[in-house]
């Protein structure tokens, strides 16, 4: 349910287990926004006194940490607005207790250009209930070939350069890139997939695929390129993340790197550390993925990747496509699957399970994703922005796609059996959702 | 005289979409309910009534002659009323999706569907769509169960129990759904299934099949039973799995040099269409230790049993 997005009276949110990664702290207390701010977060500051008019929330049992931030969304809008809108795209936020979504430039036309990432910040703040931030095209019309003007683009408000779901293949390009964005402190996010390795692969490659009959994905086509760009990353002394990592072999790359001192960092999807190979059972199109989802073994890795740190960021990959695109043979189905609202029930079901430590998902929600990009949030530090989620971290509940905010149903959740949600969403101050 | 009647076997499935889920059970049935209708099929007056009144449509989105006759013939020998539908013809080519395919046969009351497809998955997604029996003609790269009951039908005519032959399948295992279906089926039924074809033509996993894998004919053809010959796409011979047809038949073609490394009766069969000279030499396709043309000669038998217990299944049966 949306509240008045005028309202802004001070909150006091109270009895909480208070939870920020950015200090490491976990303790039991309260937190006080006032003003879009964080103005103090610690034990007894409702016994203490409030200002006037303050709206206390009772949060025993409920956990408060900063709104997550997602950095991976691809949203339809400009040019497809019918799949998803930055309004739909940030009530879906929202309501799974994200307070800063960062789309990305494949949109139509592509996001290669000052005036479209302008565009994107007049819409968010005209339609939008929480940040929203454009990372730009690497290169013009996302064509792998020139670079785009990184330095007027980052002027007006890009926040890294990426060519999205595509890979740069053409490895001067890249390299000159990379050399350019220094200069500019840009960071260069990347999809790493060699197009030839991949071919027309639509599945992780290995027993599942040929079972079924489906070209597979090696996962050399993602380590390969990997490794080629550390080289690129390793020359040039560029900023570089590696946008979407799925498997073992790519994170022996990425520690490598790490611990050459390289400045390099990654990601890893929800869908990656949720699910596996096995999910897509019968030719089920909304676990058709871009990298596949991998076998068992991998999801594991992965996941431990994250529990220790080498993989930085846990994004969606929001990724809506309609019924019509996807109610198709799995090899001719489109990829991707909504994710924004998801991610955080999806990520305390590892937490509930013993994968992950609540802390360490958090983290890599919410402070990495912020230092990463520089962004606002990611904190409950006083002075932070009031960007904050409580989280109900036991609430059973059933995901009825239906009631999802996104425009498309392409979850890879459907009916499934949640524990765990954001209950209430802050943005700026201002809450901007409540689960009743 | 109503043939039906000599067996009551009912599968347990509503539509064939593979192999993969049929029990031992269901597989024996069809053979033995196959075997009536190859006696049938010999005889001067071929058709019965079963399927009197029934509608079948054959739905071919991939080219086929044999495949699309055989059913055709097995629909009518049954007293079905049989439509033909291939991709030339159909809105598929108009941008229709398959789904709305589906609703458009759907409201044709039809009795049985049989479709080929060019995506593996295909049928069974046209499956959760309709009403009807559904029967994979072939999709894409995952199964072509008729084809495997017809060779086990073949197999079990000329060698006996299909449990403990030794069954050698040779060539593009990678792309083929005929040798997913076969390894499935007789494999079900005890044989020991070896595969043969170059590296690039097996799929990944092969080896957690259950089959035993070889890069070499006169390993993997010593003492087997069956030879079982796979076609080799053109579109695949020129250097993107294997570097030309003189190379490839020299060494996965089948010859006489070849078989003779398999079992002294050994028999030889291929799912057809064949390139000879390719995949296998006309002496040997030709020879008295082909059972080519008898594959055919199931296929109807085959996909008449098919059609007969799926019907069994239908509402007024």
């Amino acid at each position: 349910m949306l509240m008045d997005r005028r309202d802004r009276r001070p909150i006091l949110l109270a009895n909480a287990r208070v939870m920020d990664p950015s200090r490491d702290l976990d303790f039991s207390g309260d937190v006080l926004i006032a003003d879009g701010t964080i103005r103090e977060a610690k034990r007894g500051i409702g016994a203490a006194g409030v200002p006037e008019g303050t709206e206390v929330v009772e949060c025993r049992g409920l956990i408060v940490a900063p709104g997550l931030i997602d950095i991976r969304a691809f949203i339809g809008e400009p040019g497809a607005e019918g799949r998803e809108s930055i309004a739909s795209a940030s009530q879906a936020a929202a309501a799974g207790g994200v307070t800063t979504i960062v789309c990305q430039p494949e949109t139509e036309p592509a996001i290669d250009d000052p005036t479209i990432v302008d565009f994107i910040q007049r819409r968010a703040r005209d339609t939008g209930i929480v940040r929203v931030y454009a990372m730009a095209a690497l290169t013009k019309g996302l064509k792998g070939a020139e670079m785009t003007e990184i330095g007027l683009l980052k002027a007006a408000g890009a926040v890294a350069f990426t060519d999205g779901m595509r890979s740069v293949t053409n490895a001067q390009v890249l390299r000159r890139a990379l050399i350019y964005a220094r200069d500019f402190d840009a960071l260069i996010v990347h999809h790493t997939e060699d197009p030839d390795l991949t071919g027309e692969g639509v599945m992780n490659e290995g027993e599942f695929a040929s079972r079924l009959g489906l070209i597979g994905v090696p996962k050399i086509a993602e380590t390969i390129m990997l490794e080629r760009d550390m080289r690129l990353v390793a020359l040039t002394d560029g900023r570089y993340h590696a946008a979407s990592i799925t498997c073992p072999e790519s994170l022996e790359v990425l520690r490598r790197a790490k611990d050459a001192g390289l400045h390099v960092t990654g990601s890893a999807s929800i869908n990656h550390l949720a699910l596996n190979e096995i999910d897509v059972g019968h030719y089920r199109t909304f676990f058709k993925m871009s990298p596949p989802l991998r076998n068992e073994d991998d999801r594991k890795a992965l996941v431990a990747a994250v529990e220790e740190g080498l993989i930085d960021v846990v994004m969606s990959d929001h990724n809506p496509q309609d019924v019509e695109v996807k109610r198709l043979p799995f090899a001719e189905a489109a990829a991707g699957a909504i994710g924004i609202e998801t991610m955080l029930p999806a990520g305390l079901r590892l937490v509930h399970n013993g994968e992950l430590k609540l802390m360490t998902m958090l983290k890599a929600l919410t402070t990495r994703p912020a230092e990463l990009l520089g962004l606002p949030g990611g904190s409950l530090r006083p002075g932070a922005p009031a960007d904050v989620v409580v989280i109900d971290p036991d609430v059973p509940w059933l995901l009825d796609p239906h009631e999802l905010k996104s425009k498309c149903r392409n979850t890879p959740f459907d009916e499934a059996r949640m524990q765990g949600r954001a209950v209430r969403t802050i943005v700026d101050g201002r809450t901007v959702y409540e689960y009743v | 005289m109503n043939i039906a009647h000599k067996s009551s076997f009912v599968l347990s499935s509503r539509h064939l979409l593979g192999i993969e889920g049929l029990s031992r059970d269901d597989i024996v049935g069809l053979l033995d309910l196959a075997e009536e209708f190859v006696e049938l099929n010999r005889q001067i007056e071929k058709k019965t009534a079963s399927l009197r009144g029934r509608t079948l449509i054959n739905m071919f989105f991939e080219a086929s002659t044999r495949t699309q006759a055989s059913f055709e013939l097995a629909g009518k020998r049954l007293g079905a009323d049989v439509m033909n539908m291939s991709v030339s013809s159909s809105s598929i080519r108009k941008g229709e999706t398959l789904s709305d395919t589906a609703v458009t046969l759907n409201a044709m009351h039809p009795d049985l569907i049989v479709m080929r497809h060019h995506a593996s998955g295909a049928v069974e997604l046209l499956a959760q769509k309709v009403d009807c029996s559904v029967i994979n003609a072939g999709d894409g790269q995952h199964e072509h169960p008729t084809q495997a009951l017809l060779d086990a039908l073949t197999i079990r005519r000329r060698k006996g129990p299909i449990e403990n032959l030794t069954i050698a399948i040779c060539g593009d295992i990678l792309h083929s759904r005929v040798a997913r279906s076969n390894i499935i089926l007789l494999q079900t039924l005890g044989a020991r299934v070896r595969v043969v074809a170059p590296s690039t033509l097996l799929p990944a996993g092969i080896e957690r099949f259950g089959v035993e894998v070889t890069r070499d004919m006169r390993e993997g053809l010593a003492g087997a039973d069956i030879v079982m010959m796979l076609r080799l796409q053109r579109e695949r011979m020129n250097g993107s799995f294997v570097p030309s047809t003189q190379e490839y038949f020299a060494y996965f073609g089948l010859d006489q040099k070849k078989l003779a490394f398999a079992k002294p009766d050994a028999m030889v069969m291929h799912p057809g269409p064949m390139n000879r000279g390719v995949e296998i030499d006309s002496i040997v396709a030709d020879g008295a230790q082909s059972l080519i043309r008898e594959q055919v000669e199931m296929g109807v038998a085959v996909r008449m049993a098919v059609l007969e217990a799926l019907s069994r299944n239908l509402p007024n049966a």
